[in-house]
Protein backbone atom coordinates (compact mmCIF):
# COMPACT_ATOMS: atom_id res chain seq x y z
CA UNK A 1 0.00 0.00 0.00
CA UNK A 2 2.78 2.40 0.93
CA UNK A 3 4.56 1.41 -2.27
CA UNK A 4 1.49 2.13 -4.36
CA UNK A 5 0.96 5.47 -2.67
CA UNK A 6 4.64 6.36 -3.18
CA UNK A 7 4.32 5.45 -6.84
CA UNK A 8 1.17 7.51 -7.24
CA UNK A 9 2.70 10.51 -5.47
CA UNK A 10 5.72 10.60 -7.73
CA UNK A 11 3.58 10.13 -10.84
CA UNK A 12 1.31 12.94 -9.76
CA UNK A 13 4.23 15.26 -9.11
CA UNK A 14 5.70 14.79 -12.58
CA UNK A 15 2.36 15.48 -14.27
CA UNK A 16 1.53 18.44 -12.07
CA UNK A 17 4.90 20.07 -12.65
CA UNK A 18 4.54 19.53 -16.37
CA UNK A 19 1.04 20.96 -16.64
CA UNK A 20 2.11 23.95 -14.60
CA UNK A 21 4.85 24.76 -17.09
CA UNK A 22 2.76 26.34 -19.85
CA UNK A 23 5.72 27.69 -21.78
CA UNK A 24 7.11 24.19 -22.08
CA UNK A 25 3.84 22.88 -23.45
CA UNK A 26 3.41 25.70 -25.96
CA UNK A 27 7.01 25.57 -27.14
CA UNK A 28 6.80 21.80 -27.43
CA UNK A 29 4.69 21.72 -30.53
CA UNK A 30 6.66 24.42 -32.29
CA UNK A 31 9.39 22.09 -33.55
CA UNK A 32 7.04 19.38 -34.87
CA UNK A 33 5.10 22.17 -36.56
CA UNK A 34 8.24 23.31 -38.39
CA UNK A 35 8.96 19.78 -39.59
CA UNK A 36 5.41 19.16 -40.73
CA UNK A 37 4.66 22.52 -42.31
CA UNK A 38 7.95 23.73 -43.76
CA UNK A 39 10.02 20.60 -44.24
CA UNK A 40 6.95 18.53 -45.04
CA UNK A 41 5.50 20.94 -47.61
CA UNK A 42 8.88 21.51 -49.22
CA UNK A 43 9.65 17.86 -49.74
CA UNK A 44 6.03 17.03 -50.61
CA UNK A 45 6.36 18.81 -53.90
CA UNK A 46 9.60 17.09 -54.81
CA UNK A 47 8.16 13.59 -54.88
CA UNK A 48 6.09 10.90 -53.28
CA UNK A 49 6.94 7.95 -51.07
CA UNK A 50 5.14 4.71 -51.83
CA UNK A 51 2.13 6.49 -53.21
CA UNK A 52 1.78 8.75 -50.17
CA UNK A 53 2.33 12.47 -50.13
CA UNK A 54 5.30 13.38 -47.98
CA UNK A 55 3.37 15.12 -45.23
CA UNK A 56 1.28 12.02 -44.74
CA UNK A 57 4.42 9.93 -44.72
CA UNK A 58 6.29 11.90 -42.08
CA UNK A 59 3.28 12.56 -39.87
CA UNK A 60 3.67 9.36 -37.79
CA UNK A 61 7.42 9.98 -37.82
CA UNK A 62 6.98 13.46 -36.36
CA UNK A 63 4.82 12.04 -33.59
CA UNK A 64 7.64 9.57 -32.97
CA UNK A 65 10.10 12.44 -32.92
CA UNK A 66 7.99 14.41 -30.44
CA UNK A 67 7.83 11.34 -28.20
CA UNK A 68 11.57 10.75 -28.56
CA UNK A 69 12.67 14.28 -27.76
CA UNK A 70 10.27 14.84 -24.87
CA UNK A 71 10.87 11.42 -23.35
CA UNK A 72 14.63 11.73 -23.41
CA UNK A 73 14.46 15.29 -22.15
CA UNK A 74 12.40 14.19 -19.13
CA UNK A 75 15.58 12.85 -17.56
CA UNK A 76 16.47 16.44 -16.85
CA UNK A 77 14.12 16.41 -13.87
CA UNK A 78 16.43 13.88 -12.21
CA UNK A 79 19.44 16.17 -12.70
CA UNK A 80 17.36 19.05 -11.39
CA UNK A 81 16.27 17.09 -8.33
CA UNK A 82 19.85 16.05 -7.63
CA UNK A 83 21.09 19.61 -8.05
CA UNK A 84 18.45 21.16 -5.78
CA UNK A 85 18.54 18.37 -3.25
CA UNK A 86 14.99 17.14 -3.66
CA UNK A 87 16.25 13.74 -4.79
CA UNK A 88 17.51 13.14 -1.24
CA UNK A 89 14.02 13.60 0.15
CA UNK A 90 12.74 10.96 -2.26
CA UNK A 91 15.60 8.53 -1.87
CA UNK A 92 15.48 8.49 1.92
CA UNK A 93 11.72 7.86 2.05
CA UNK A 94 10.58 4.38 3.03
CA UNK A 95 9.61 3.53 -0.55
CA UNK A 96 11.46 1.02 -2.72
CA UNK A 97 13.58 2.22 -5.60
CA UNK A 98 11.41 0.24 -7.99
CA UNK A 99 8.35 2.28 -7.00
CA UNK A 100 10.36 5.49 -7.18
CA UNK A 101 11.60 4.68 -10.66
CA UNK A 102 8.22 3.51 -11.94
CA UNK A 103 6.41 6.52 -10.50
CA UNK A 104 8.79 8.92 -12.12
CA UNK A 105 8.96 6.96 -15.37
CA UNK A 106 5.22 6.61 -15.87
CA UNK A 107 4.69 10.22 -14.80
CA UNK A 108 7.17 11.38 -17.44
CA UNK A 109 5.60 9.05 -20.00
CA UNK A 110 2.24 10.63 -19.28
CA UNK A 111 3.77 14.04 -20.00
CA UNK A 112 5.30 12.77 -23.25
CA UNK A 113 1.95 11.31 -24.20
CA UNK A 114 0.29 14.70 -23.76
CA UNK A 115 2.94 16.07 -26.11
CA UNK A 116 2.30 13.34 -28.68
CA UNK A 117 -1.43 14.03 -28.47
CA UNK A 118 -0.88 17.71 -29.16
CA UNK A 119 1.12 16.85 -32.28
CA UNK A 120 -1.55 14.41 -33.40
CA UNK A 121 -4.31 16.98 -33.33
CA UNK A 122 -2.02 19.56 -34.87
CA UNK A 123 -1.95 17.33 -37.91
CA UNK A 124 -5.73 17.46 -38.22
CA UNK A 125 -5.47 21.22 -38.62
CA UNK A 126 -2.97 20.70 -41.43
CA UNK A 127 -5.46 18.61 -43.33
CA UNK A 128 -3.76 15.29 -42.75
CA UNK A 129 -6.52 12.79 -42.54
CA UNK A 130 -6.62 11.17 -39.13
CA UNK A 131 -9.67 10.65 -36.98
CA UNK A 132 -10.30 10.26 -33.24
CA UNK A 133 -10.60 6.49 -33.57
CA UNK A 134 -7.16 6.31 -35.14
CA UNK A 135 -5.98 8.39 -32.20
CA UNK A 136 -7.40 5.93 -29.69
CA UNK A 137 -5.66 3.10 -31.52
CA UNK A 138 -2.38 5.01 -31.62
CA UNK A 139 -2.51 5.95 -27.93
CA UNK A 140 -1.32 2.62 -26.43
CA UNK A 141 1.41 2.40 -29.07
CA UNK A 142 2.60 5.90 -28.18
CA UNK A 143 2.65 4.94 -24.52
CA UNK A 144 4.63 1.79 -25.29
CA UNK A 145 7.20 3.86 -27.19
CA UNK A 146 7.61 6.39 -24.38
CA UNK A 147 8.23 3.84 -21.59
CA UNK A 148 11.51 2.69 -23.07
CA UNK A 149 12.64 6.14 -24.16
CA UNK A 150 11.84 7.79 -20.84
CA UNK A 151 13.75 4.98 -19.12
CA UNK A 152 16.77 5.72 -21.31
CA UNK A 153 16.57 9.41 -20.37
CA UNK A 154 16.18 8.66 -16.65
CA UNK A 155 19.03 6.14 -16.71
CA UNK A 156 21.41 8.60 -18.36
CA UNK A 157 20.37 11.35 -15.98
CA UNK A 158 20.85 9.22 -12.88
CA UNK A 159 24.37 8.34 -14.02
CA UNK A 160 25.33 11.90 -15.03
CA UNK A 161 26.54 14.45 -12.56
CA UNK A 162 25.63 17.69 -14.28
CA UNK A 163 23.22 19.39 -16.58
CA UNK A 164 25.98 19.96 -19.14
CA UNK A 165 27.00 16.33 -19.42
CA UNK A 166 23.36 15.28 -19.64
CA UNK A 167 22.83 17.70 -22.53
CA UNK A 168 25.95 16.50 -24.30
CA UNK A 169 24.96 12.84 -24.09
CA UNK A 170 21.45 13.71 -25.23
CA UNK A 171 22.61 15.31 -28.46
CA UNK A 172 24.73 12.22 -29.12
CA UNK A 173 21.71 9.96 -28.84
CA UNK A 174 18.66 11.93 -29.96
CA UNK A 175 19.53 12.87 -33.52
CA UNK A 176 20.98 9.49 -34.58
CA UNK A 177 17.91 7.74 -33.16
CA UNK A 178 15.68 10.21 -34.98
CA UNK A 179 17.46 10.09 -38.37
CA UNK A 180 17.76 6.31 -38.28
CA UNK A 181 14.14 5.68 -37.33
CA UNK A 182 12.54 6.05 -40.72
CA UNK A 183 10.67 9.09 -39.45
CA UNK A 184 11.73 11.34 -42.33
CA UNK A 185 12.44 8.88 -45.17
CA UNK A 186 12.07 5.15 -45.68
CA UNK A 187 15.19 3.29 -44.73
CA UNK A 188 14.18 -0.15 -45.88
CA UNK A 189 12.85 0.34 -49.38
CA UNK A 190 14.66 -0.62 -52.60
CA UNK A 191 17.96 1.13 -53.31
CA UNK A 192 18.75 1.98 -49.66
CA UNK A 193 22.39 1.07 -48.84
CA UNK A 194 22.94 -2.01 -46.69
CA UNK A 195 24.64 -0.16 -43.80
CA UNK A 196 21.73 2.23 -43.44
CA UNK A 197 19.28 -0.67 -43.37
CA UNK A 198 21.27 -2.40 -40.65
CA UNK A 199 21.48 0.76 -38.56
CA UNK A 200 17.73 1.17 -38.86
CA UNK A 201 17.05 -2.33 -37.69
CA UNK A 202 19.21 -1.85 -34.62
CA UNK A 203 17.26 1.25 -33.64
CA UNK A 204 14.28 0.34 -31.42
CA UNK A 205 12.52 3.57 -32.39
CA UNK A 206 12.26 2.32 -36.01
CA UNK A 207 9.80 -0.32 -34.90
CA UNK A 208 7.81 2.20 -32.86
CA UNK A 209 7.57 4.63 -35.77
CA UNK A 210 6.70 1.79 -38.13
CA UNK A 211 3.93 0.62 -35.80
CA UNK A 212 2.51 4.14 -35.61
CA UNK A 213 2.65 4.44 -39.38
CA UNK A 214 0.83 1.14 -39.85
CA UNK A 215 -1.90 2.22 -37.47
CA UNK A 216 -2.29 5.79 -38.70
CA UNK A 217 -1.96 5.23 -42.44
CA UNK A 218 -3.52 1.77 -42.54
CA UNK A 219 -3.28 -0.07 -45.85
CA UNK A 220 -1.94 3.05 -47.57
CA UNK A 221 1.45 2.22 -46.03
CA UNK A 222 2.99 -0.43 -48.26
CA UNK A 223 6.50 -0.95 -46.90
CA UNK A 224 6.19 -1.93 -43.24
CA UNK A 225 9.41 -2.92 -41.49
CA UNK A 226 7.64 -5.78 -39.71
CA UNK A 227 4.05 -6.80 -39.17
CA UNK A 228 2.38 -4.71 -36.47
CA UNK A 229 2.51 -7.33 -33.72
CA UNK A 230 6.23 -7.98 -34.31
CA UNK A 231 6.89 -4.23 -34.15
CA UNK A 232 5.01 -3.95 -30.88
CA UNK A 233 6.74 -7.04 -29.47
CA UNK A 234 10.17 -5.59 -30.18
CA UNK A 235 9.23 -2.25 -28.58
CA UNK A 236 7.85 -4.07 -25.53
CA UNK A 237 11.06 -6.07 -25.09
CA UNK A 238 13.06 -2.84 -25.37
CA UNK A 239 10.82 -1.29 -22.68
CA UNK A 240 11.33 -4.15 -20.27
CA UNK A 241 15.11 -4.13 -20.74
CA UNK A 242 15.29 -0.38 -20.23
CA UNK A 243 13.02 -0.44 -17.18
CA UNK A 244 15.26 -3.06 -15.57
CA UNK A 245 18.38 -1.04 -16.37
CA UNK A 246 16.71 2.17 -15.15
CA UNK A 247 15.66 0.61 -11.85
CA UNK A 248 19.20 -0.63 -11.40
CA UNK A 249 20.58 2.85 -12.12
CA UNK A 250 18.18 4.39 -9.59
CA UNK A 251 19.02 1.86 -6.92
CA UNK A 252 22.69 2.78 -7.01
CA UNK A 253 22.01 6.50 -6.85
CA UNK A 254 23.05 8.17 -3.58
CA UNK B 1 15.89 5.79 30.10
CA UNK B 2 16.15 3.61 27.04
CA UNK B 3 18.58 4.22 24.26
CA UNK B 4 16.85 4.99 20.99
CA UNK B 5 20.13 5.12 19.07
CA UNK B 6 23.18 2.99 19.69
CA UNK B 7 26.23 2.77 17.47
CA UNK B 8 28.67 -0.11 17.51
CA UNK B 9 32.16 0.78 16.23
CA UNK B 10 30.48 2.70 13.40
CA UNK B 11 33.12 3.49 10.78
CA UNK B 12 33.11 5.15 7.37
CA UNK B 13 36.12 5.51 5.11
CA UNK B 14 36.27 7.46 1.86
CA UNK B 15 39.21 6.47 -0.34
CA UNK B 16 41.35 5.63 2.66
CA UNK B 17 40.37 8.76 4.58
CA UNK B 18 38.56 7.84 7.78
CA UNK B 19 35.60 10.18 8.12
CA UNK B 20 34.02 8.39 11.08
CA UNK B 21 36.28 6.31 13.28
CA UNK B 22 34.82 3.44 15.36
CA UNK B 23 32.07 5.54 16.85
CA UNK B 24 30.36 4.21 19.99
CA UNK B 25 27.60 6.50 21.16
CA UNK B 26 24.14 6.08 22.56
CA UNK B 27 21.33 8.58 22.47
CA UNK B 28 18.61 8.42 25.10
CA UNK B 29 14.98 8.44 24.16
CA UNK B 30 13.51 11.93 24.37
CA UNK B 31 16.69 13.97 24.55
CA UNK B 32 18.16 16.57 22.26
CA UNK B 33 21.58 15.32 21.33
CA UNK B 34 24.09 17.53 19.54
CA UNK B 35 27.08 16.50 17.49
CA UNK B 36 29.36 19.49 17.69
CA UNK B 37 32.51 19.89 15.68
CA UNK B 38 34.25 21.80 12.90
CA UNK B 39 33.48 21.21 9.23
CA UNK B 40 34.89 17.85 8.21
CA UNK B 41 34.68 16.33 11.67
CA UNK B 42 32.39 13.56 10.39
CA UNK B 43 29.07 14.79 11.75
CA UNK B 44 27.12 14.70 8.50
CA UNK B 45 28.68 11.35 7.58
CA UNK B 46 27.54 9.96 10.94
CA UNK B 47 23.99 11.22 10.42
CA UNK B 48 23.94 9.94 6.84
CA UNK B 49 24.79 6.47 8.08
CA UNK B 50 22.15 6.60 10.81
CA UNK B 51 19.60 7.68 8.18
CA UNK B 52 20.65 4.75 5.93
CA UNK B 53 21.78 7.08 3.14
CA UNK B 54 25.37 5.86 3.44
CA UNK B 55 26.45 2.33 4.22
CA UNK B 56 29.07 2.03 6.98
CA UNK B 57 32.48 0.66 5.98
CA UNK B 58 32.40 -1.38 9.17
CA UNK B 59 30.43 -1.50 12.39
CA UNK B 60 26.74 -0.76 12.60
CA UNK B 61 24.08 1.05 14.60
CA UNK B 62 20.56 0.62 15.83
CA UNK B 63 17.90 3.28 15.46
CA UNK B 64 14.59 2.71 17.23
CA UNK B 65 15.70 -0.91 17.69
CA UNK B 66 16.33 -1.52 13.97
CA UNK B 67 19.68 -2.24 12.38
CA UNK B 68 20.68 0.49 9.92
CA UNK B 69 22.21 -2.00 7.49
CA UNK B 70 19.83 -4.94 7.66
CA UNK B 71 16.56 -3.18 8.42
CA UNK B 72 16.98 0.09 6.58
CA UNK B 73 13.32 0.31 5.53
CA UNK B 74 12.19 0.07 9.19
CA UNK B 75 14.77 2.68 10.17
CA UNK B 76 13.50 5.00 7.44
CA UNK B 77 9.97 4.70 8.76
CA UNK B 78 11.15 5.66 12.25
CA UNK B 79 13.01 8.83 11.38
CA UNK B 80 12.59 12.32 10.00
CA UNK B 81 15.43 14.26 8.46
CA UNK B 82 16.17 17.88 7.74
CA UNK B 83 19.17 17.88 5.46
CA UNK B 84 21.97 20.41 5.54
CA UNK B 85 21.23 21.42 1.94
CA UNK B 86 17.76 22.46 0.88
CA UNK B 87 15.64 19.52 -0.30
CA UNK B 88 12.26 20.87 -1.34
CA UNK B 89 10.56 21.00 -4.72
CA UNK B 90 10.33 24.73 -5.30
CA UNK B 91 7.96 24.32 -8.26
CA UNK B 92 5.34 23.00 -5.89
CA UNK B 93 3.57 24.87 -3.12
CA UNK B 94 4.47 24.37 0.51
CA UNK B 95 1.32 22.37 1.09
CA UNK B 96 1.98 20.17 -1.95
CA UNK B 97 5.45 19.40 -0.66
CA UNK B 98 3.93 18.36 2.65
CA UNK B 99 1.25 16.20 1.03
CA UNK B 100 3.88 14.48 -1.03
CA UNK B 101 5.95 13.73 2.02
CA UNK B 102 2.91 12.41 3.89
CA UNK B 103 2.20 10.03 1.02
CA UNK B 104 5.80 8.87 0.74
CA UNK B 105 5.81 8.06 4.44
CA UNK B 106 2.45 6.31 4.40
CA UNK B 107 0.48 8.74 6.57
CA UNK B 108 -3.17 7.60 6.38
CA UNK B 109 -5.10 9.76 3.89
CA UNK B 110 -7.75 10.60 6.47
CA UNK B 111 -5.16 12.15 8.80
CA UNK B 112 -3.07 13.99 6.25
CA UNK B 113 -4.99 17.24 6.16
CA UNK B 114 -5.09 17.65 9.94
CA UNK B 115 -1.44 16.85 10.43
CA UNK B 116 -0.39 19.20 7.64
CA UNK B 117 -2.48 22.02 9.05
CA UNK B 118 -1.01 21.54 12.49
CA UNK B 119 2.63 21.47 11.38
CA UNK B 120 2.03 24.53 9.20
CA UNK B 121 0.69 26.27 12.26
CA UNK B 122 3.67 25.18 14.29
CA UNK B 123 6.11 26.85 11.89
CA UNK B 124 3.76 29.79 11.23
CA UNK B 125 3.47 29.26 7.51
CA UNK B 126 -0.32 28.83 7.20
CA UNK B 127 -0.82 31.96 5.14
CA UNK B 128 1.93 31.08 2.66
CA UNK B 129 1.17 27.37 2.37
CA UNK B 130 -0.44 27.63 -1.06
CA UNK B 131 2.30 29.73 -2.66
CA UNK B 132 4.95 28.13 -4.82
CA UNK B 133 8.01 27.51 -2.70
CA UNK B 134 10.26 29.37 -5.10
CA UNK B 135 8.74 32.54 -3.65
CA UNK B 136 9.78 31.58 -0.09
CA UNK B 137 12.73 33.14 1.73
CA UNK B 138 15.57 30.95 2.99
CA UNK B 139 14.18 30.99 6.52
CA UNK B 140 10.70 30.04 5.38
CA UNK B 141 12.05 27.13 3.35
CA UNK B 142 13.94 25.94 6.38
CA UNK B 143 10.84 26.12 8.55
CA UNK B 144 8.85 24.18 5.98
CA UNK B 145 11.54 21.51 5.94
CA UNK B 146 11.30 21.28 9.70
CA UNK B 147 7.53 20.95 9.47
CA UNK B 148 7.90 18.29 6.81
CA UNK B 149 10.18 16.23 9.01
CA UNK B 150 7.36 15.96 11.56
CA UNK B 151 4.32 14.97 9.50
CA UNK B 152 4.85 11.25 9.86
CA UNK B 153 5.46 11.44 13.65
CA UNK B 154 9.05 10.22 13.57
CA UNK B 155 10.61 8.68 16.66
CA UNK B 156 13.89 10.41 15.90
CA UNK B 157 14.32 13.70 14.09
CA UNK B 158 17.73 14.32 12.54
CA UNK B 159 18.67 17.94 11.92
CA UNK B 160 21.84 18.49 9.95
CA UNK B 161 23.03 22.02 10.62
CA UNK B 162 19.46 23.25 11.11
CA UNK B 163 20.23 26.96 11.14
CA UNK B 164 23.15 27.26 8.73
CA UNK B 165 22.90 30.42 6.67
CA UNK B 166 19.91 31.82 8.58
CA UNK B 167 19.71 35.31 10.07
CA UNK B 168 19.88 35.61 13.87
CA UNK B 169 16.16 36.21 14.28
CA UNK B 170 15.18 33.16 12.24
CA UNK B 171 17.75 31.06 14.06
CA UNK B 172 16.14 32.05 17.30
CA UNK B 173 12.72 31.03 15.93
CA UNK B 174 14.01 27.66 14.75
CA UNK B 175 15.55 26.98 18.15
CA UNK B 176 12.26 27.73 19.84
CA UNK B 177 10.45 25.35 17.47
CA UNK B 178 12.89 22.55 18.10
CA UNK B 179 12.50 22.93 21.86
CA UNK B 180 8.72 22.98 21.54
CA UNK B 181 8.79 19.92 19.33
CA UNK B 182 10.65 17.94 21.85
CA UNK B 183 8.15 18.85 24.53
CA UNK B 184 4.94 18.45 22.54
CA UNK B 185 5.75 15.51 20.27
CA UNK B 186 7.81 13.28 22.52
CA UNK B 187 10.56 12.79 19.96
CA UNK B 188 14.30 12.46 20.14
CA UNK B 189 16.28 15.08 18.27
CA UNK B 190 19.79 14.53 16.97
CA UNK B 191 21.39 17.61 15.48
CA UNK B 192 24.75 18.50 14.08
CA UNK B 193 26.15 21.96 14.36
CA UNK B 194 29.36 23.89 14.33
CA UNK B 195 27.76 26.76 16.19
CA UNK B 196 28.71 26.71 19.84
CA UNK B 197 25.73 28.79 20.92
CA UNK B 198 23.36 26.46 19.11
CA UNK B 199 24.66 23.37 20.87
CA UNK B 200 24.70 25.21 24.17
CA UNK B 201 21.16 26.57 23.99
CA UNK B 202 19.42 23.61 22.43
CA UNK B 203 20.85 20.36 23.58
CA UNK B 204 20.59 18.16 26.63
CA UNK B 205 23.88 16.47 25.81
CA UNK B 206 26.71 17.38 23.48
CA UNK B 207 29.20 15.09 21.80
CA UNK B 208 32.23 17.02 20.63
CA UNK B 209 33.50 15.43 17.46
CA UNK B 210 36.83 15.92 15.76
CA UNK B 211 38.52 13.89 13.02
CA UNK B 212 35.80 11.25 13.12
CA UNK B 213 36.02 10.63 16.87
CA UNK B 214 34.08 11.73 19.92
CA UNK B 215 36.50 13.58 22.15
CA UNK B 216 34.05 14.61 24.86
CA UNK B 217 30.43 13.85 25.67
CA UNK B 218 28.34 15.43 28.40
CA UNK B 219 25.74 18.04 29.23
CA UNK B 220 26.66 21.61 28.24
CA UNK B 221 27.14 22.67 31.84
CA UNK B 222 29.21 19.61 32.77
CA UNK B 223 31.42 20.20 29.76
CA UNK B 224 32.01 23.78 30.84
CA UNK B 225 32.67 22.63 34.41
CA UNK B 226 35.45 20.32 33.22
CA UNK B 227 37.36 23.49 32.52
CA UNK B 228 37.29 24.15 36.26
CA UNK B 229 37.15 27.88 36.38
CA UNK B 230 37.50 31.08 34.47
CA UNK B 231 39.17 32.25 31.35
CA UNK B 232 41.75 35.01 31.63
CA UNK B 233 42.27 36.98 28.44
CA UNK B 234 45.58 38.77 28.03
CA UNK B 235 46.37 41.24 25.28
CA UNK B 236 50.06 41.91 24.71
CA UNK B 237 52.40 43.10 21.98
CA UNK B 238 54.21 39.78 22.10
CA UNK B 239 51.64 37.05 22.84
CA UNK B 240 54.14 34.22 22.31
CA UNK B 241 56.30 35.56 25.12
CA UNK B 242 53.25 35.72 27.37
CA UNK B 243 52.31 32.11 26.54
CA UNK B 244 55.74 30.75 27.41
CA UNK B 245 55.92 32.92 30.53
CA UNK B 246 52.54 31.78 31.88
CA UNK B 247 53.17 28.17 30.99
CA UNK B 248 56.74 27.84 32.20
CA UNK B 249 57.10 30.34 35.03
CA UNK B 250 53.61 29.94 36.47
CA UNK B 251 52.85 26.33 35.52
CA UNK B 252 49.47 27.13 33.95
CA UNK B 253 49.24 24.52 31.21
CA UNK B 254 45.78 25.50 29.91
CA UNK B 255 47.19 28.39 27.93
CA UNK B 256 46.43 29.02 24.27
CA UNK B 257 47.01 31.75 21.77
CA UNK B 258 43.66 32.68 20.19
CA UNK B 259 43.48 35.27 17.43
CA UNK B 260 46.47 37.24 18.71
CA UNK B 261 45.42 37.22 22.37
CA UNK B 262 46.34 34.77 25.06
CA UNK B 263 43.68 32.79 26.90
CA UNK B 264 44.44 31.05 30.17
CA UNK B 265 41.98 28.77 31.91
CA UNK B 266 42.44 28.88 35.66
CA UNK B 267 40.57 27.82 38.78
CA UNK B 268 40.31 31.12 40.56
CA UNK B 269 40.56 33.83 37.98
CA UNK B 270 40.16 36.81 40.28
CA UNK B 271 43.21 36.07 42.40
CA UNK B 272 45.19 34.99 39.36
CA UNK B 273 44.91 38.35 37.58
CA UNK B 274 47.37 40.34 39.77
CA UNK B 275 49.81 37.42 39.91
CA UNK B 276 49.97 37.20 36.12
CA UNK B 277 50.54 40.96 35.86
CA UNK B 278 53.27 40.83 38.55
CA UNK B 279 55.12 37.97 36.92
CA UNK B 280 54.96 39.68 33.56
CA UNK B 281 56.34 42.91 34.98
CA UNK B 282 59.19 41.08 36.72
CA UNK B 283 60.12 39.47 33.39
CA UNK B 284 59.82 42.78 31.58
CA UNK B 285 56.89 41.70 29.43
CA UNK B 286 54.40 44.45 28.75
CA UNK B 287 50.70 43.56 29.06
CA UNK B 288 48.26 45.88 27.27
CA UNK B 289 45.10 44.65 28.93
CA UNK B 290 43.81 41.73 30.96
CA UNK B 291 40.25 40.56 31.57
CA UNK B 292 38.20 37.68 32.91
CA UNK B 293 35.14 35.77 31.64
CA UNK B 294 33.09 32.65 32.22
CA UNK B 295 34.10 29.67 30.09
CA UNK B 296 31.97 28.80 27.05
CA UNK B 297 31.84 25.78 24.73
CA UNK B 298 34.39 27.39 22.47
CA UNK B 299 36.85 27.05 25.35
CA UNK B 300 35.80 23.44 25.85
CA UNK B 301 36.58 22.72 22.24
CA UNK B 302 39.89 24.51 22.49
CA UNK B 303 40.66 22.57 25.66
CA UNK B 304 40.12 19.19 24.00
CA UNK B 305 41.57 19.86 20.57
CA UNK B 306 44.05 22.68 21.04
CA UNK B 307 42.30 24.46 18.17
CA UNK B 308 39.40 26.84 17.84
CA UNK B 309 36.41 25.40 16.04
CA UNK B 310 36.67 27.94 13.22
CA UNK B 311 40.34 27.55 12.50
CA UNK B 312 39.96 24.50 10.28
CA UNK B 313 37.48 24.98 7.50
CA UNK B 314 39.32 23.36 4.67
CA UNK B 315 38.59 19.69 5.17
CA UNK B 316 35.02 19.56 3.99
CA UNK B 317 34.58 21.28 0.64
CA UNK B 318 31.06 19.85 0.57
CA UNK B 319 30.00 21.91 3.54
CA UNK B 320 31.40 25.08 2.09
CA UNK B 321 29.78 24.59 -1.28
CA UNK B 322 26.51 24.05 0.51
CA UNK B 323 26.81 27.42 2.18
CA UNK B 324 27.68 29.06 -1.11
CA UNK B 325 24.71 27.45 -2.80
CA UNK B 326 22.42 28.84 -0.16
CA UNK B 327 23.78 32.30 -0.71
CA UNK B 328 23.15 32.24 -4.42
CA UNK B 329 19.45 31.63 -3.99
Amino acid sequence: MTELRGFYTLWFREVKRYLRDRIRIVSSFFQPLLWLVIFGTGVRFSGQIGGLNYQEYIFPGIIGQALLFTSMFMGISVIWDKEFGFMKEILVAPVSRVSIFLGKMIGDSTDALIQGTIVFFLALLLGIKADPITYLAALPVMLLITFGLVSVGLTIASLMGSLESFGAVQSFINLPLFFLSGALFPLTGPGIPEWLQIATRVNPLSYGVDALRTIILGSAWQFPLQPLYVNLGIVAVFDVVMIVIGTWAFSRMK
Amino acid sequence: MTNIIETFKLTKKFNGLTAVDQLDISVESGEIFALLGPNGAGKTTTISMLCTILKPTSGTAKVNGFDIVKESMQVRKSIGIVFQDPSIDDRLTGRENLFMHANLYGVPASEQKNRIDSVLKLVELEDRADDLMRTYSGGMRRRLELARGLIHYPKVLFLDEPTIGLDPQTRDHVWTYIRELKETHDITVVLTTHYMDEADRLSDRIAIMDYGKIIALDTPSELKDTLEGDVVIIKAANPDAVVSLVKEKMGLTQTHKVNGTVEVTVKNGKSMLPRIVDTATQNKIFIESISLREPNLEDVFLHYTGRTIRSDNSREPHGISAIKRRRIR
